[in-house]
């Protein structure tokens, strides 16, 4: 049941997006609704597919055959005798799928004694192909059995989880990119590169040098302290007092950014490392609740640095200054703060906690890579938009809604368009609410 | 080393369709951000609604191939508009930010296995030529001299591309002497002035985005004249590169985009032979030759970092038409 509302769903979206799609190119018209039939197309095209659907020698009647490939769609459905019949446009390969839920209950197509087929969640497919004849026959070998398939609901809570292990980790990397926004007005995007720096670095120590991870890590994100550090006192502060706009350190960034990921590129090649033991078992723990011993860590140690975060920010004496120079900063300097040592200090912290997500998100993704950094980086900016640019509590809510809209919505869409629903929230975001949830208004000047 | 394939190898990129089609494509962003203040970076978005608006229409719907520009330019003409209607009002840097999205969002759905009957997903599309090839004036035959030498379709793209961004630059040059170009040089200078004056600047702002995004859109079909169309070259890198060009040139010129994507290619086919080979001869400290390849890449941003922080208004600009007030 699951299955089905799941595929409909699917479907159904597909199309939606296909009609935003035709109408942003041109004019289009939509490709024929798929009709079920015993014989599809059978007069329009010259090489035909069919088959018999039997089960111990029984015919079944209504079992939907689905047939795709070279941008070819169409389902068909078994007559009285168990047999079905397509034609399709071209001699070529195609994908012929057996809808299983069309199955009777108890039935599913076996996987010994077919050669070459693969089950996936829509049904059980064979890739076929004509031989010398325009006509080929297609058999599924049907056996006893229950398809062991995870339901909708276990699906979404298990996409929620991660969701929420996702936007933890984007939170970390979320809330420097916002408190350095916050306190120098820079949008930075070199931010990115300090995601990848930390988890490289992590590979350099503990793979390249076989360190223990736990020594590995702290040495990871000590360096990238250090280069936050250094890139205040190297680039951004003498730009500072150099009096560049916002926009020129926004391009500097960019620049910054580029040359970064192409020094990770030079360094550690193209490829995907991994960090050793990245993937580990699940373990069941509440209902439809897994999770693995990599994802438990990486939650808790995420939850137990934002509450941190939020204590620093909220109770020490640093903390309050760097609020106040986000929200006045001439005011806060005329009132005695130290406003550079205090941008430095951000400097350094909000590198380490962007260090720290590349780390988790190497075990999340996982594998670390030069342009890993990149790849979430206007999440982060989605992120820190939505939750209100120069605010930190913004980021967290921001980062959550966006962690969760990305897993949760792949239960719909393809997972290659994942990122697009976070981007499109961005834009709309700034239709409606461009302050973001937790900004203030004034803020967009 | 091989001086001679090398300085050969460089001189050819001179007239690439990449030179060209990259030239076309910053002249719209000069129309953006020199002249009308706005910093927009999604123009490799732009560029794939060209270069997918002409492919599709021919492999898809048959039409021809001029019919192929014309849809490129009315889907960018709407992704302008739906694009403008939320960000113009937003100050630089975020509209900076929505863009690049904005921008990412069109490469991923091009990209994505949905539309893949019409896109080819990550593969892209090819073999939509014989419309443009068969409009070729040019008779079969070998042309041109030295490192130029080309056979007729090659001449052909060569030639159509850069009567196109000819006609790009008188454009925008009799565009921007105009009346219209001086409100929106104001809009650049102080919004708030040229508002007091009565003029509807977000509507003048939203032309300026039509027009340099339809710019972009003719860069992006240029570029997939030669050969095919790749998702993964419309990422946000290459508007970077289109960004490092347009500051290299300088942003409110004429000629800057043209000047900076020359000595942007030039350079980057340069470097793409001569540092290899000096690898090769163990002149670099023992990097391997995919290494000394990756090398040029942290140029182009160190470039563009210091292009930013020491000439802002690039070879050709003018320091008193600096754009980089906007707040």
């Amino acid at each position: 049941m699951g299955l089905t509302s799941k595929a409909l769903a699917h479907k159904h979206r597909t199309r939606w997006l296909v009609v935003i799609f035709a109408s942003l190119v041109a004019a289009m018209t939509l490709s024929a609704i798929p009709a079920a039939a015993d014989e599809v197309n059978v007069d329009k095209y010259d090489y035909i597919f069919s088959g018999n659907v039997k089960y111990n020698d029984e015919p079944l009647e209504g079992v939907t055959i689905n047939v795709s490939g070279g941008g070819y769609d169409e389902d068909v459905a078994t007559d009285a005798d168990g047999k079905w019949k397509i034609g399709v446009p071209e001699k070529d390969k195609y994908d012929i799928t057996l809808v299983e839920s069309t199955l009777p209950e108890g039935v599913i197509v076996s996987e010994e004694g077919n050669d070459r087929v693969t089950i996936t969640n829509e049904g059980a497919t064979i890739e076929a192909e004509f031989g010398l004849t325009n006509t080929k026959a297609v058999n599924f070998f049907l056996g006893e059995g229950v398809r062991e398939v995870t339901s909708f609901f276990d699906q979404f809570v298990e996409r929620v989880i991660n969701g929420l292990n996702f936007g933890l980790m984007l939170a970390l990397g979320s809330i420097g990119l916002s408190l350095i926004f916050g306190t120098t007005g820079i949008a930075n995007f070199a931010h990115a590169e300090m995601v990848t720096f930390g988890a490289v670095i992590t590979l350099t120590f503990g793979v390249h040098l076989a360190f223990p991870i736990w020594i590995a890590i702290p040495i990871a994100l000590l360096l990238t302290g250090f280069v936050g550090w250094a890139q205040d006192v190297v680039l951004w502060k003498p730009l500072r007092k150099k009096g560049l706009s916002v926009v020129q350190l926004m391009i500097v960034s960019i620049g910054l950014s580029l040359g970064l990921r192409y020094v990770y590129q030079f360094f550690y090649g193209g490829g995907t490392y991994q960090l050793p033991n990245p993937g580990s078992a699940k373990i069941q723990l509440l209902g439809p609740i897994a999770l693995s011993v990599t994802d438990m860590v990486s939650m808790s140690v995420s939850i137990v640095v934002l509450v941190g975060v939020a204590y620093w920010l909220m109770k020490t004496k640093t903390g309050k200054a760097t609020r106040a120079i986000s929200d006045n900063s001439a005011l806060a300097k005329a009132s005695g703060i130290d406003v550079d040592r205090v941008v430095r200090l951000i400097w350094i912290f909000g590198s380490v906690l962007a260090g720290l997500s590349g780390i988790l998100w190497a075990y999340f993704r996982p594998g670390i890579k030069w342009d890993m950094g990149w790849q979430i980086l206007l999440l982060v900016f989605a992120a820190v938009v939505l939750g209100g640019l120069g605010t930190a509590f913004g980021a967290l809510v921001g980062s959550i809604i966006v962690g969760l809209l990305v897993e949760v919505s792949t239960l719909w869409v393809p997972s290659d368009i994942k990122y697009v629903g976070a981007l499109s929230i961005l834009i709309v975001v700034l239709l409606f609410k461009p302050q973001g949830l937790l900004g203030r208004k004034e803020r967009i000047g | 080393m091989d001086w001679g394939f090398i300085l050969a190898n460089t001189a050819a990129w001179l007239l690439m369709p990449e030179t060209i089609a990259y030239a076309i494509a910053t002249v719209g962003l000069a129309v953006h951000f020199g002249y009308g203040g706005l910093l927009n970076f999604g123009q490799a978005g732009f560029m794939a609604l060209g270069a997918y608006g002409y492919a599709i229409s021919i492999l898809s719907f048959g039409l021809p191939w001029w019919v192929g520009i014309l849809v490129g330019i009315g889907a960018s003409v709407i992704f302008a508009l739906i694009l403008g209607l939320p960000t113009l009002r937003l100050r630089a840097d975020y509209l900076a930010i929505a863009t690049i999205a904005a921008a990412e969002v069109v490469r991923l759905l091009f990209q994505s296995v949905i539309f893949d009957e019409y896109t080819n997903s990550a593969d892209g599309l090819g073999g939509y030529h014989a419309g443009f090839r068969a409009a070729n004036p040019f008779p079969e035959g070998v042309y041109g001299f030295g490192p130029w030498v080309y056979n007729e379709q090659e001449l052909w793209v060569r030639v159509f591309g850069i009567s196109l961004l000819v006609v790009c630059l008188v454009l925008v040059w009799l565009l921007m002497r105009s009346p219209w170009g001086r409100v929106v040089k104001g809009i650049r200078e102080d919004e708030d002035a040229v508002r007091a004056l009565g003029k509807n600047v977000f509507s003048y702002k939203m032309q300026v985005l039509v027009l340099g995004g339809v710019l972009g859109t003719l860069g992006g079909v240029v570029l997939s004249l030669p050969s095919a169309v790749v998702p993964a070259v419309y990422l946000p890198s290459l508007t970077f590169f289109l960004w490092t060009i347009l500051l290299l040139g300088g942003a409110a010129t004429i000629l800057g985009p043209v000047v900076g994507s020359l000595i942007f290619w030039l350079i980057m086919a340069f470097l793409s032979v001569f540092l290899p080979s000096m690898a090769e001869n163990g002149m670099l400290f023992g990097i391997s030759g995919i290494q000394a390849g990756v090398l040029r890449y942290i140029l182009v941003g160190v470039a563009l970092m210091l292009i930013v922080i020491f000439r802002p208004q690039g070879i050709l600009g003018n320091k008193k038409e600096l754009t980089f007030n906007a707040r």
